[in-house]
């Protein structure tokens, strides 16, 4: 058997209260991708953080070549040749392409050379292909471009070992594919590298092996050519998955129209119209910068329209903010949840009532008590899981902060719900979840906007789909025509 | 590429257009404003502000502030003064235990902020009152006299303040100040992770590169402007009272967001602050040139601060949708 180039043994890790790694291993051969996957909290980006060296470990060891190495920095690790592609983008904005990619390494004394890294990043784009100017400030760049910038970054070290973490969430796919043909260049090269994903389809393209955590533990490896994917989830979820594919659609001509668009034009919207009628999933599919997020934007009040006209229920509605969009009872739940969606240092209970806060006034003062029977009448509906209503939202998982958006939005009373990324970031079990509450929704009555930039989800939920490209509506999908290769079609305009 | 061109050139030009504007105004509507007088006293009643500015922009531009700058320069030259009255030392000494003092309570605002993590707000804020107690305890709340012309030590008054002849030598020693600055800003290592830790502090920690250190030394920077500018204004004033100093900070800090400097970190210039203290002195020597009472300036200075900060954010906002536009 071939010795691994890297070999974590009995990994565990302890934090106050909280037991995240349980014994935990994981091997990486020399010139291999290795799929790492699991749920949020499974205790993946724990591992690699302390591969890494970004957080100490309790106890166990990291084999580096045979040899027992102790990381205590990401620098160390660097030296090593470990380099890491992080979720969150971790580059400075108002430094420039190159000044980013050899942030920590410049020239040897206290003065600077930016024509030399200019020329070394610019070599870097030659040799990875891509076409990014190295003197362009990284804040001008859009999310999939500074992605590579990350990527090119890792790569830029010369690492033996490269981790990516979970990149496919902000590329398009033409991106994705050439991302996996550099990936594979690397491998050929010799580079070892690990990728963290929740995709399940990205495995069979890109992996040789795939490793599961669950809850802290380590349940497998297997050959990624040859394992399953339903095997894969069964191991990541040790339980079965909703799957529930639609088959037919309930709406038709004669159902109510609730909002119709007319016209919407703004910097990134080209004039779009549509329809959304009660109790329909309408999906919105295009790639990444379409213009999707821009027109639920506009829909919902938060920007400024050049053009256009609004009807909620058949009435000519003039919304301007979305204060008056929430009076109409349109919700907006945002794809960036943390920053749009919740007060994450607030208690679950003061997050659902937060736009309904005055029908819980009682002589000037809150009334804790019927905020509190609300809140535990929701949890209990959306089987939000917290400890209890006063638990702040930060300390949730995704899935269950995403449920806590819902709550509030249907305790508004909304009609229209605009998902934006419902799943983004949320694990296999709870991302079926969140899909059961979205068509229980849809059973109600509500009429629903779903953006995803996941196809698989799309088709799954949607009774039409509306795609978009660059800014204009270049097809609407009935259920019958749903399927990858057509949306892909439009939402590239081939 | 153009539009980077534009940004950077526009805040520029707002800034530098505001100046000109200011001093245009006051050149028609004050007394002998534009006489050489007057401009000699626009230099010399800029440059300890400047030096705390300057060095106030570097802790800024990480996203941190420094409350303790107006205090810390009093302290200083208290110290400078007790030391050069009191326990006799070498008025040379005497200058340089006032920068290093200066660079030391520099450097405890450092470790207070990285290492023990507390707010930079808060961290300062504390050091502020120290140093406004210990000015007062050291002197034990009397005066101190740096040495007038006629002492022996006279030529503190004339390399530090005005030459015989009424030139003032501490704005060259700003201009000398601001370009050693400058350079450490834009061209070295320190000023690239200060301006990197404000952009992104977690992005440049993961970079391996040492945080810490390089965020203390921004307070220290910023200590050691204080210090150079404690020495200017002992020779600017000769005396120097306990409890005085409250608000230099501000009028400091107001002069740095006057130069498009981001109080939330990670876009700065020093150009930019060099200018906001030409701003507020010539605010201030016009408001004086219009026989228009000390209050007067103060007001104003309000109105221009809070009005250089909306022009900010109304450029970043075209800036915007100019992307948007071209995008």
């Amino acid at each position: 058997m071939e010795i691994p180039l890297l070999e974590m043994k009995g990994i565990d890790k302890w934090y106050p209260g909280v037991h995240a790694l349980k014994k935990c291993s994981f091997s990486l051969l020399k010139g291999e991708i290795h799929a790492l996957v699991g749920e949020n909290g499974a205790g993946k980006s724990t591992l690699m953080n302390i591969l890494t060296g970004i957080i100490p470990y309790s106890s166990g060891e990291i084999y580096l070549n045979s040899e027992i190495v102790v990381f205590n920095s990401p620098k160390q690790a660097q030296i090593a040749g470990i380099s890491m592609v992080h979720q969150e983008l971790n580059l400075m904005d108002n430094l420039t392409v190159a000044q980013n990619i050899f942030i920590g390494r410049e020239s040897k004394g206290l003065f600077l050379n930016d024509e030399s890294i200019n020329k070394r990043t610019g070599e870097l784009f030659k040799r990875l292909n891509f076409h990014i100017d190295p003197k362009e400030k990284v804040g001008n760049l859009s999310v999939s471009l500074r992605q590579i910038v990350e990527i090119a970054k890792a790569i830029s070290y010369d690492a033996k070992i490269i981790i990516f973490d979970e990149p496919s969430a902000t590329l398009t796919d033409v991106e994705i594919t050439q991302l996996f043909k550099i990936m594979k260049e690397l491998r050929s090269t010799g580079v070892s590298m690990i990728y963290i994903s929740h995709r399940m389809d990205e495995i069979k393209r890109i992996a040789d092996r795939v490793t599961v955590f669950r809850d802290g533990e380590y349940i497998g490896t297997q050959d990624a050519e040859t394992v399953k994917i339903d095997e894969v989830i069964h191991m990541m979820v040790g339980r079965i998955i909703y799957e529930e594919h639609k088959k037919l659609s309930k709406i038709d001509k004669d159902t109510d129209v609730v909002l119709k668009v007319e016209n919407f034009s703004s910097f990134d919207v080209k004039n779009v119209s549509f329809e959304l009628r009660k109790g329909e999933i309408l999906g919105f599919a295009g790639l990444i910068g379409a213009g999707r997020t821009e027109l639920a934007r506009l829909i919902f009040g938060a920007d400024e329209k050049l053009s256009g006209n609004l009807y909620v229920n058949g009435k000519k509605t003039a919304i301007n903010s979305p204060h008056k969009a929430v009076e109409h009872g349109i919700g907006y739940l945002s794809e960036d949840r943390k920053r749009y969606g919740l007060v994450v240092g607030m208690s679950v209970a003061n997050n659902i009532v937060i736009t309904k806060l005055k029908d819980f006034i009682k002589r000037q003062f809150i009334n804790e008590k019927e905020i509190t029977k609300i809140t535990d009448e929701y949890i209990k509906k959306l089987d939000i899981k917290t400890p209890s209503a006063q638990r702040l939202v930060k300390s949730l998982s995704g899935g269950n902060q995403q449920k806590v958006i819902i709550a509030k939005w249907l305790l508004n009373d909304s009609g229209i719900l605009i998902f934006d990324e419902p799943t983004r970031g949320i694990d296999v079990g709870a991302k079926s979840e969140i899909y059961k509450i979205m068509n229980n929704l849809a059973a109600m009555g509500k009429a629903i906007i779903m953006i995803s930039s996941e196809l698989p989800e799309l088709i799954r939920m949607s009774d039409r789909v509306l795609v978009m490209c660059e800014g204009e509506h270049t097809a609407t999908l009935n259920l019958e025509d749903i399927n990858q290769n057509t949306i892909m079609k439009y939402a590239t305009k081939n | 590429m153009l539009q980077t061109l534009k940004k950077v050139g526009m805040q520029k030009f707002l800034a530098f257009g505001a100046l000109i504007i200011i001093y245009v105004f006051f050149a028609f509507t004050g007394k002998n404003f534009t006489s050489t007088a007057t401009t000699l006293n626009i230099l010399a009643s800029s440059y300890y502000v400047g030096f705390l500015a300057l060095g106030a922009t570097f802790v800024i531009i990480t996203g941190g502030i420094d409350l303790s700058l107006g205090a810390l320069m009093m302290a200083s030259a208290l110290l400078g003064g007790a030391l050069y009255r009191d326990m006799g030392f070498p008025l040379w000494l005497c200058m340089v235990i006032m920068v290093l003092f200066a660079m030391l309570v520099g450097l405890a605002n450092g470790i207070l902020v990285t290492k023990l993590k507390l707010p930079p707000f808060i961290a300062t804020l504390g050091t502020m009152m120290i140093m406004l107690g210990l000015g007062s305890i050291i002197t034990n709340t009397s005066s101190k006299y740096f040495p007038t012309i006629l002492e022996p030590d006279g030529w503190f008054i004339r390399v530090f303040f005005k030459t015989k002849s009424g030139f003032p030598v501490g704005a060259v020693y700003l201009m000398v100040f601001f370009i050693i600055t400058f350079i450490v800003l834009n061209k070295t290592k320190i000023g690239r992770y200060i301006f990197a830790i404000g952009n992104n502090e977690e992005a440049v920690r993961l970079s391996g590169i040492k945080v810490n250190l390089w965020k203390g030394m921004a307070y220290v920077i910023t200590g050691l402007g204080v210090g150079l500018g404690s020495i200017l204004y002992s020779a600017t004033y000769i005396v120097v009272i306990p409890n005085t100093g409250n608000g230099i900070e501000l009028q400091a800090i107001a002069a740095v967001v006057i130069g498009g400097t981001s109080l939330s970190g990670g876009v700065g210039s020093l150009t930019g602050t060099l200018i906001g203290v030409f701003i507020m002195s010539i605010l201030k020597n016009g408001l004086i040139s219009m026989s228009l009472p000390a209050p007067y300036q103060t007001f104003f200075t309000g109105i221009v601060v809070i009005g250089a900060v909306l022009m900010d954010v109304y450029r970043n906002k075209k800036a915007n949708e100019l992307k948007k536009i071209k995008a």
